[in-house]
C-alpha cells in the first residue's frame, strides 16, 4: 500500500512552517516600522494657503511665540490667531504684497484662513497645552525649531511612547517659565541637572494614569 | 426549585428587598436575567446580515481598502478672521439664564463649548434652583438640537418666509377693529415681558380674549386659595422648617412641583449626619406609589377621588372650624381611620412646625379644605406662606371650553397658538381639532412639527430657549432674563417677539423688549442670573374658617367606584419633550418603564381585572374610550388606574412618534385630574419594556447569598444603636487576592451616597448623560439589557406586595480599589490610577466583555453597535468635546467625570499650584442632585465632606463580603415611622 503522505512530508511541512513565520513576521516587522509615527508623521510638511514663514517671523524678526498663539497659557489648544493678528502689522507692511491676498481677503470678508494642521494627535488624546507650557516645558521639546522652519514640519513622532518618555523621565525638558519660548534657549551646566532642581522646587509630577489623556 | 429561591436580596434584618414581582416569585423569565449576563440574542445584528456576513463584507473592503487609505487626511485649522472677546478656543463660557415650567422658572447656568450650549446646570443664585436641577431641563439641550425641529416659516405646508408672514398680518391687523374675532391661545406664562405684550394686545383689541392653557396645570391650588381665602393665591410651603409632613396625593419631591425647590428644602432635614439629629417624619396618602410615597415614612394608599374625604376626616379629627363629621369611605377601614387618627395626633403636637399639602390633581376644595388645616394648626406664617400669583389665574379648563365653543360657532377668525401643542393636550370632548378647522386662519408657533402645526395655516417656527431673549419669574415672584447663548439654528421667534407683532409693537426684536424694560439693572442681572428685590412679600390670610369648609365641603365630589387619574410622564411631562429621546429612555423612577407609558394598577386590581403586564386594557370614561396596556404597580391602590400624559403623539419627530398610547383621549373637562373609568380586558397583548430586572447584582452560580446591598433602619432604633448595621459583619481581614497599594498619599478620589436623601428623581441619571455623551438604543435594544446609563437607578420594594414600601439606590461604577473587571481584561484597558481611579482606554478595548462578566455591581456597559454613527448633524453639537464619542465593541461606565477633575487639576496649577479644594470638583451627578444626596472628594483630606461622611455609623459598602473596597459607599436610609401606625 502507497503512503499517504511522501517521506519527505514532515520536512517540507517543518520548513513551509518557519517559511510562512519568518514571512509573516518579517512582514509584520516591517509594516509596524513603516507604520510607526515615526515613520508615518514625522516629517510632514503640508502645503499652507498662505506661504507664511515662521523663519521669517519668528526667527528673523525674533517675534515672540505668543504674540499669535496667545491661548498656549489659558486652554489646552494653541489657538491658531484670527486674521485680524495678521492685520496688526499688515495693514502698513506688505500691504500690496500678493503673497498676502488671501489674508487680506479673510479680513475683508471675514471668512477663516483655511491653515492645515501639522501636529495631529488621535481624537481620543486630551493634549492640554497650558499644563505643559505653565511646567516649564518649551515649545521646542514638541515642535522643535520652528523658528527656523520656513514651511513648519513635523519633528517628532508625537507617539504615546514618545509622550510617556518624557512623562517618565521630565527633567530634561524642563525650564524656567520665562524661557519656554525661547527656542534657542540652553541652561549653563547640564538642562537635566538644571531641570530636576525646577521639578524638586515646584513639585512637577508628571502623571502616567491612561485618563490624564484618555477619557 | 432549589437553593437558588433563596437568592433574594434581603438586608441583615432579614427584610426581602425585591425589584420587581417576577423577581419576588423567582419565575424562570427573572432567573434569565440573573444567570445570562448578556441576553439571548444580545450578541446578534440589529437587523438583517448575519455576524458571517459582516466578517465576509469586512474582507471584501480591506481588501478595496487595501493601503491606499495610508495617507493622512488634512485636517484644517479655521481660526475667526476677527477675534471675539473672552473667547478662547476650547476653553467653555458660561451664562446665566432661565426656562420656565408650567408658569414657574428655574435659574440656569448653561455651559458654551465653542458656541454650542452643551450643559445645563442649575444657577445657585437662583431660589427655585440653588445650583441643581431637574431631569427634565437637563434634557433641554437636547431639544434644542433636535433635528426634527421646525425649520422655517410655512404656509399650508408651503414654505414661506417672516416677511411674507409680517405681511399678511399687516393686512388682517388692519381688518381687525376690536378684535372681536380674535383669540390668543398661550402657555401659562410667568413671563412679565410677555405679560406686559398680553396687556398692550389687549389694550388694542379690547374684544380679544388671550386664554392660557396648560395641560399639568397648577390652577387648583390657586383656587383652592380663593375658596378658602376669597383670593387666588400661591401657597409657598418651606419644608425645611417642617418637623411632620402630610402628603395628600401630592408627589411634591418628585412630578408635582415645577421646579426642585421643594425637594430641596425637604432634603436638609433627612441629610441626617449625626445619630442625634433631627428628622422630619412625612405620611403620603395617596393613589399611585410616586417618589414621594417611596420616601413616605409612613403611607396610606387611597384612591385620588377619596382624598377629598380623607381631607375632611382630618379636618374634623383636628377640630377645624368645628364642623360635623361626615362617615367618608376613605376611612372605613380601620387601617384609614387609625391612619388618620395617628396623623391628627402628631401634626397637633406640631403646631406651627407641620405642613399639609394637596396634590395639583385635587380639586379646589380639597386645596380649601388643606389651607383651613393649614390656618388652623397655626403654620401659616411659619411653615406655609402665601404670596400673589406671579402668572395669570383664570380657571384655564373653563377658559378653553369657552375658547373652544366660540371656535365652534365660528365667531373666531384669526386664532394664534403661541407655543405649547393644544390639538395634542386638550381635554378629548372639546375636539379642538376640529374646531380649529372653523376657524378662519389659525397661526401657530410650534418648536416642532406637531399636531398643531399640522392643524394651522400659519406655521411658524418657534425659538428655543436657549436661542431667544425673555424674561420669567420664579414662583416667589423673583425675576430673572432669559439670556440666549446661540443665534436661533432655524430662525426661529419666541412667544414674546410674537407677540410683539401681534400688539404691533414698534419693538419686535426680543433683546430690544426685554432690555428696555430692565435696562437699570442689565448688566449685574445678565450676570446673577437673577434681579435683586423681585421677591414678593407674603400676603396676610384671614377668612372665617367654619363658613371657608362649609363651603368646600359642599363642592366636594363623590368617590368613584374605578378611577382613572392622569400624571405628568416623568419622561415627556405633557409630551413635550416627546421626541427627547434622553428622555424617553431614562426608567421611570417607579415603574422602569422605558419608551411607554401605561395603565398602572394594583396587583388586587389586575388579578380582578384579569390582567398582567402588557395586556391591553380598554378604558372608557364619559363617551370616550382607549387601549393602553396594563402594569401591576405593587403599592398602587385597589380600583385605580394611573396613567402618564405625553404618549401617543402622532404628529412627531423620528423619537416620539407613536410611542406609548395617548392618555389624553380619555381626558375630558368634566374629568381633567380624574375620573370614573371602566376597565376591560381586550384580549390583546403589548410589549413593555422596563430595566426593573436588569443588572441585578444576585449571584448566579454559587448561591451565595448577597446580603447589604441596600440597608435601611427605623431612626428610633438608629439612635440607640448607631453600629447595629454593621453587626454580624466579618472582623477578620479577608485574605486579598490582588497586591496591596499604598493609596495613603496624594488626592484619593471617592463618593458617598445618602440612601436617606435620594428620592431616585433621575436628575442624576440624565446630568451623567450630557455630560458623557451617552449614548441612547431604543426601546427593543433596552428590551435586549443594552441600555447604555452609567448610572443605573436602582428601586427596591420591601415587604409585601400590595402595600410595600420601596428604596431607591442610584448604582454606577463603585471605583473598587480591588476591581474584579481589571484583573480579567487581556489588553490592560481598564486599570487603575494612583488616585484610586477604575479608568477605561476606550482605544485599548477589543471588546471581549470579560469584565462585565466579572463586575459584581453590573454597572459595565457594552457597545453593541456604533450608536453615535448614523445620527444627524445637529445632534453632534450636543456633545461635551471633553469625553471621547465611544465606538462600536467598546465597553464603558463611570469614571468619577474624570474630564472635569482633569480640569480642576490645570486650573490649581494655574493658580499658584495650590492643591484642588474640597468641592471643587463636582461630578456631573453631583452637582445636579436636588437632594445633594451625592458627595464626592479626597478621602485622603479628613476635613472633606465626604471623608466626613463616610465615617457616619451608617455608611456602608455595597456587598462588602466580595472585598472589592469600593470607593463609592452608600449611607443607609433611615425612616421615622410613627409608632403607632407600627
Amino acid at each position: 500500500m502507497s503512503s499517504i503522505f511522501s517521506k519527505r512530508f514532515d520536512t517540507n511541512l517543518r520548513v513551509a512552517a518557519v517559511a510562512v513565520i519568518v514571512t509573516l513576521g518579517g512582514a509584520g516587522a516591517v509594516l509596524g516600522y513603516l507604520l510607526h509615527p515615526k515613520q508615518l508623521d514625522t516629517g510632514y510638511t503640508p502645503m499652507q494657503p498662505v506661504p507664511y514663514s515662521h523663519k521669517l517671523h519668528a526667527g528673523n524678526l525674533g517675534m515672540d511665540c505668543l504674540y499669535c498663539h496667545t491661548t498656549v497659557v489659558k486652554a489646552n489648544y494653541a489657538a491658531v490667531p484670527a486674521t485680524e493678528v495678521c492685520m496688526n502689522c499688515h495693514v502698513r507692511v506688505r500691504e500690496k504684497s500678493p503673497k498676502l491676498q488671501v489674508v487680506r481677503d479673510s479680513y475683508a470678508s471675514g471668512q477663516p484662513i483655511p491653515w492645515v494642521k501639522v501636529h495631529r494627535l488621535p481624537d481620543y488624546v486630551y493634549f492640554n497645552h497650558q499644563a505643559h507650557v505653565g511646567s516649564g516645558v518649551s515649545c521646542v521639546s514638541c515642535h522643535g525649531r520652528v523658528d527656523q522652519m520656513v514651511e513648519v514640519r513635523q519633528v517628532q513622532p508625537l507617539s504615546m511612547a514618545w509622550c510617556l518618555e518624557c512623562h517618565r523621565n521630565p527633567a530634561a525638558n524642563i525650564r524656567p517659565v520665562e524661557y519656554v519660548t525661547k527656542l534657542d534657549w540652553k541652561p549653563e551646566g547640564d538642562p537635566a541637572e538644571l531641570g530636576m532642581k525646577l521639578i524638586q522646587a515646584k513639585g512637577i509630577k508628571p502623571p502616567d494614569n491612561c485618563s490624564s489623556c484618555h477619557r | 426549585m432549589n437553593e437558588l429561591i433563596q437568592l433574594n436580596a434581603s438586608s441583615l434584618s432579614g427584610k426581602k428587598y425585591w425589584r420587581s414581582l417576577d423577581q419576588l416569585s423567582n419565575t424562570p423569565q427573572f432567573r434569565q436575567w440573573v444567570e445570562r449576563e448578556f441576553q439571548e440574542g444580545a450578541s446578534e445584528m440589529l437587523q438583517g446580515g448575519s455576524r458571517r456576513n459582516l466578517l465576509k463584507l469586512m474582507a471584501a473592503g480591506f481588501g478595496l481598502a487595501g493601503l491606499t487609505a495610508c495617507r493622512r487626511p488634512v485636517e484644517n485649522i479655521l481660526p475667526n478672521a476677527k477675534g471675539v472677546e473672552d473667547y478662547i478656543p476650547g476653553r467653555p463660557l458660561h451664562y446665566a439664564t432661565v426656562a420656565s415650567l408650567g408658569g414657574a422658572a428655574t435659574g440656569l447656568i448653561v455651559e458654551c463649548n465653542d458656541g454650542r450650549p452643551t450643559k445645563v446646570e442649575g444657577n445657585p443664585r437662583h431660589p427655585y434652583s440653588q445650583g441643581t436641577t431637574s431631569a427634565h431641563v437637563q434634557a433641554l439641550v437636547l431639544n434644542l438640537y433636535d433635528p426634527d425641529r421646525m425649520k422655517s416659516v410655512a404656509r399650508k405646508g408651503v414654505k414661506s418666509s417672516w416677511d411674507e408672514f409680517g405681511a399678511w398680518w399687516k393686512g388682517e391687523a388692519e381688518k381687525l377693529g376690536d378684535g372681536a374675532g380674535l383669540r390668543i391661545l398661550s402657555e401659562r406664562t410667568a413671563s412679565p415681558a410677555v405679560m406686559a405684550q398680553k396687556a398692550e394686545v389687549l389694550k388694542k383689541y379690547p374684544k380679544t380674549q388671550w386664554v392660557e392653557f396648560d395641560s399639568v396645570s397648577y390652577d387648583e391650588a390657586k383656587l383652592g386659595a380663593q375658596m378658602a381665602f376669597g383670593q387666588a393665591l400661591e401657597t409657598h410651603y418651606l419644608y425645611d422648617q417642617a418637623e411632620v409632613i402630610f402628603s395628600l396625593d401630592s408627589d411634591f419631591l418628585g412630578l408635582d412641583s415645577p421646579t426642585v425647590q421643594p425637594l430641596k428644602q425637604f432634603s436638609k432635614k433627612r441629610r441626617v449626619s449625626d445619630p442625634k439629629d433631627e428628622m422630619n417624619r412625612l405620611y403620603v396618602a395617596e393613589s399611585n406609589f410616586t417618589m414621594t410615597g417611596a420616601m413616605a415614612d409612613n403611607r396610606l394608599r387611597v384612591k385620588s377621588t377619596e382624598a377629598g374625604a380623607l381631607a375632611m376626616s382630618l379636618a374634623h379629627e383636628l377640630n377645624v372650624g368645628n364642623t360635623p363629621f361626615k362617615v367618608l369611605t376613605a376611612v372605613e377601614t380601620d387601617k384609614g381611620k387609625k391612619f388618620i387618627a395617628a396623623v391628627a395626633k402628631d401634626l397637633a403636637s406640631h403646631k406651627g412646625k407641620s405642613i399639609v399639602v394637596a396634590g395639583p390633581r385635587q380639586p379646589a376644595a380639597v386645596h380649601a379644605v388643606v389651607a383651613l388645616i393649614n390656618q388652623t394648626l397655626g403654620n401659616v406664617g411659619t411653615t406655609v406662606v402665601y404670596t400673589k400669583p406671579v402668572a395669570d389665574v383664570t380657571d384655564s379648563v373653563a377658559a378653553v371650553k369657552q375658547l373652544t365653543a366660540e371656535m365652534q360657532s365660528g365667531a373666531v377668525k384669526t386664532l394664534f397658538v403661541l407655543g405649547g401643542n393644544p390639538v395634542y393636550s386638550m381635554p378629548a370632548d372639546l375636539n379642538f381639532a376640529e374646531a380649529c378647522k372653523k376657524v378662519g386662519t389659525v397661526v401657530s408657533l410650534t418648536a416642532d412639527e406637531n399636531e398643531t402645526c399640522a392643524a394651522s395655516e400659519w406655521q411658524l417656527p418657534e425659538a428655543h430657549v436657549f436661542e431667544s431673549w425673555g424674561d420669567a419669574r420664579a414662583l416667589d415672584g423673583t425675576a430673572s432674563i432669559q439670556q440666549p447663548l446661540i443665534e436661533p439654528l432655524y430662525g426661529g421667534k419666541s412667544v414674546l417677539e410674537l407677540a410683539a407683532m401681534v400688539a404691533g409693537s414698534d419693538v419686535t426684536k426680543g433683546h430690544d423688549i426685554v432690555k428696555k424694560s430692565w435696562d437699570k439693572v442689565w448688566k449685574l442681572a445678565l450676570h446673577d442670573g437673577v434681579v435683586d428685590g423681585t421677591k414678593l412679600a407674603a400676603v396676610d390670610v384671614k377668612t372665617d374658617v367654619a363658613k371657608a369648609l362649609a363651603a368646600a365641603q359642599a363642592a366636594m365630589k363623590p368617590a368613584a367606584a374605578m378611577e382613572v387619574v392622569f400624571y405628568a410622564s416623568s419622561s415627556t411631562y405633557d409630551g413635550r419633550y416627546a421626541n427627547n429621546a434622553w428622555l424617553q429612555e431614562a426608567p421611570d423612577p417607579m415603574t422602569k418603564l422605558v419608551w411607554d407609558n401605561a395603565a398602572m394598577v394594583s396587583p388586587a386590581t389586575a388579578k380582578q381585572l384579569g390582567v398582567e403586564n402588557g395586556d391591553l386594557l380598554a378604558l372608557s370614561s364619559n363617551g370616550k374610550e382607549i387601549q393602553m396596556p396594563a402594569m401591576v404597580l405593587p403599592g398602587h391602590v385597589d380600583n385605580s388606574i394611573s396613567v402618564s400624559l405625553g404618549y401617543g403623539r402622532t404628529k412627531c419627530g423620528r423619537v416620539g412618534a407613536q410611542v406609548g398610547h395617548k392618555a389624553e383621549s380619555l381626558r375630558t373637562t368634566a374629568g381633567f385630574h380624574s375620573a370614573p373609568v371602566t376597565a376591560r380586558k381586550t384580549g390583546e397583548k403589548y410589549q413593555l419594556v422596563t430595566t426593573q430586572e436588569h443588572h441585578t447584582l444576585e449571584e448566579p452560580i454559587t448561591g451565595l447569598k448577597r446580603n447589604d446591598i441596600v440597608m435601611e433602619a427605623p431612626i428610633e432604633e438608629y439612635r440607640k444603636e448607631p453600629h447595629m448595621l454593621h453587626e454580624g459583619k466579618h472582623e477578620a481581614e479577608v485574605a486579598d487576592l490582588f497586591p496591596g497599594v499604598d493609596y495613603s498619599k496624594g488626592y484619593q478620589w471617592g463618593m458617598s451616597i445618602d440612601l436617606n436623601a435620594c428620592v431616585g428623581c433621575n436628575a442624576c441619571l440624565l446630568a451623567c448623560v450630557s455630560e458623557n455623551n451617552i449614548p441612547v438604543v431604543g426601546k427593543d435594544q433596552v428590551r435586549r439589557g443594552r441600555e447604555m446609563h452609567w448610572i443605573r437607578m436602582d428601586r427596591y420594594f420591601v415587604g409585601n406586595q400590595d402595600d410595600p414600601q420601596a428604596v431607591m439606590q442610584p448604582m454606577a461604577c463603585l471605583q473598587c480599589e480591588k476591581a474584579p473587571c481589571e484583573s480579567v481584561c487581556p489588553v490592560a484597558a481598564t486599570a487603575h490610577s494612583d488616585e484610586g481611579l477604575n479608568m477605561m482606554a476606550y482605544n485599548r478595548c477589543v471588546g471581549t466583555r470579560y469584565c462585565a462578566n466579572n463586575c459584581p455591581y453590573k454597572v459595565r456597559r457594552f457597545n453593541f453597535y456604533n450608536w453615535n454613527k448614523e445620527i444627524p448633524e445637529s445632534r453632534k453639537m450636543v456633545f461635551n468635546p471633553d469625553v471621547t464619542v465611544r465606538f462600536r465593541g467598546v465597553m464603558e461606565k463611570c469614571n468619577y467625570c474624570v474630564q472635569r477633575i482633569e480640569e480642576k487639576r490645570t486650573v490649581a496649577k494655574a493658580d499658584n499650584r495650590r492643591a484642588i479644594k474640597d468641592g471643587e470638583v463636582m461630578t456631573a451627578c453631583q452637582q445636579v442632585c436636588p437632594a445633594e444626596a451625592i458627595v464626592f472628594g479626597n478621602i485622603n483630606d479628613l476635613a472633606s465632606k465626604v471623608a466626613l461622611a463616610k465615617k457616619q455609623p451608617r455608611d456602608y459598602i455595597v456587598v462588602e463580603e466580595l472585598n472589592t473596597k469600593p470607593r463609592t459607599t452608600y449611607l443607609a436610609k433611615l425612616r421615622n415611622p410613627n409608632p403607632e401606625l407600627a
